[in-house]
């Protein structure tokens, strides 16, 4: 623990270091298990998974309804799911809704579907605005336009129930195969900051 | 706490800055820090709840300075030595040998039972849901009111939302209390709820228009209206 702050990067890698050594050489940790649980969320577990999830809710009505209803067991059948989303909730963007996400308290997320959040989702300025002025950070902080005839939900993810938007499809991707709809979904669209990509990008 | 962390509706903080093509980590040292959260709480050393309320506690300068991994240092730190599992004062002569020399290594330990517990929590994670006894107490559709209270210890009732009037939207199963659990006085488990308020229920005036917020709350942060 410091006795100024912030702490320097120096100062911050060399106690993270210190910690790791100790408890290795204590026998608490293996620095193998730390680097591939680690790892797992720069390679296998990030928003590509949440796209997956979503093109298949556009493409399959019957798994949208799952979805909708039990986002968890819905994921489980794509062998998606696992830590800081055992409890997931999806809730559905239409022309009168517009759903986004924060965590006030501290930076809950739904891991397995979108991996770890990014910076801006962490820190004080998005979590403390986004409850009182959810338009005006929309539109100023992501350029999201939210019609003004159109609800804003904001999920406070207060408890371990973690939430995912399903963006609207967007209009002009008829007869596109799962994965190819799946490349228009993006990591913003799923958080309720930004829209999906449009076929013409 | 009515501490820093509870941002809700703060005002003054500036702008959001978001980062084009974010790596997921910055720098190895993030990297270990997750890491190292992962293998020690994964194998009970602390709780989610212990580990909130350790970055809670951080002095508010502190918290609004510094970096989400240095908050995640300093919990883990804390926690740690709080269990006695490492000594303040062999973490501070360990950090200085790492200070004169940044670039000497950690010792490898290979631990193939632990990196597959690992792997199966991050699979698998680690539910906090209870089985409880008791009959919830609200339903659907109910209108309740939130508590007003200030606890100085760890709660999950955000102060924006205290003493407000609102709808249980949703209705879920019962979660360890973190108000109990981040204070080692067990796992008392009860209902939540996805509660509705009204953005001029909370904000008045300042409310945008066409807003709602919903809030998951445990059962004993509410009051039926």
């Amino acid at each position: 623990m410091s006795d100024s702050y912030p702490a320097s990067e120096v100062e911050i890698a060399a106690r993270a270091k210190a910690l790791e050594s100790l408890l290795v050489e204590k026998g608490f940790i293996g620095t193998d298990a730390i680097d591939k649980a680690a790892g797992a969320y720069e390679s296998d577990i990030g928003p590509m998974v949440g796209a997956r999830v979503v093109a298949r809710a556009w493409s399959d009505p019957g798994f949208k309804e799952q979805l909708l209803e039990d986002a968890s067991a819905a994921c489980a059948q794509l062998d998606v799911g696992g830590m800081q989303g055992e409890h997931m909730v999806a809730v559905e963007n239409s022309e009168q809704v517009h759903n986004v996400v924060v965590c006030t308290l501290c930076s809950c997320y739904p891991w397995p579907v979108l991996g770890l959040p990014p910076n801006w989702y962490k820190y004080p300025q998005y979590r403390s605005r986004t409850v009182m002025e959810p338009r005006k950070v929309l539109k100023e902080e992501f350029g999201l336009d939210v019609d003004e005839s159109v609800d804003i939900r904001v999920w406070d993810s207060s408890a371990e129930i973690r939430y995912l938007v399903l963006p609207e499809r967007p209009e002009g991707t008829e007869g596109m195969s799962e994965e190819e709809l799946a490349s228009l979904v993006t990591r913003d669209s799923m958080i309720g900051v930004g829209k999906p990509r449009t076929p013409e990008g | 706490m009515n501490g820093v962390h509870d941002l809700g509706g703060m005002q003054g903080l500036g702008g959001v800055d978001v980062e084009g093509n974010e790596p997921v980590f910055h720098n190895p040292w993030e990297k270990a820090i997750f890491g190292t959260m992962l293998a020690t709480m994964g194998q009970g050393m602390y709780n989610l709840d212990e580990f909130r309320h350790g970055i809670e506690v951080m002095s508010p300068a502190h918290y609004l300075t510094s970096s989400y991994y240095e908050h995640w240092l300093e919990t883990i730190e804390k926690n740690l030595i709080e269990k006695g599992i490492i000594d303040r004062d062999e973490l501070d002569a360990r950090t200085q040998e790492f200070l004169k020399d940044p670039a000497a290594p950690v010792p490898q330990r290979e631990d193939p039972d632990l990196a597959e517990s690992l792997s199966q929590l991050v699979r698998s994670g680690a539910s906090t849901r209870r089985e409880v006894s008791a009959k919830p107490q609200f339903e659907v559709g109910d209108r309740v009111r939130t508590r007003n209270v200030h606890p100085r210890g760890h709660t999950r009732l955000p102060q924006y939302v205290r003493d407000k009037q609102g709808v249980v939207e949703r209705a879920y199963d019962a979660f360890v209390l973190p108000d109990a659990n981040a204070h080692g006085d067990g796992e008392n488990p009860q209902y939540v709820y996805s509660v509705r308020f009204d953005a001029e229920e909370v904000w008045g005036d300042s409310a945008e228009p066409r807003e709602v917020i919903y809030v998951d709350l445990w059962e004993s942060y509410l009051e039926p209206l």
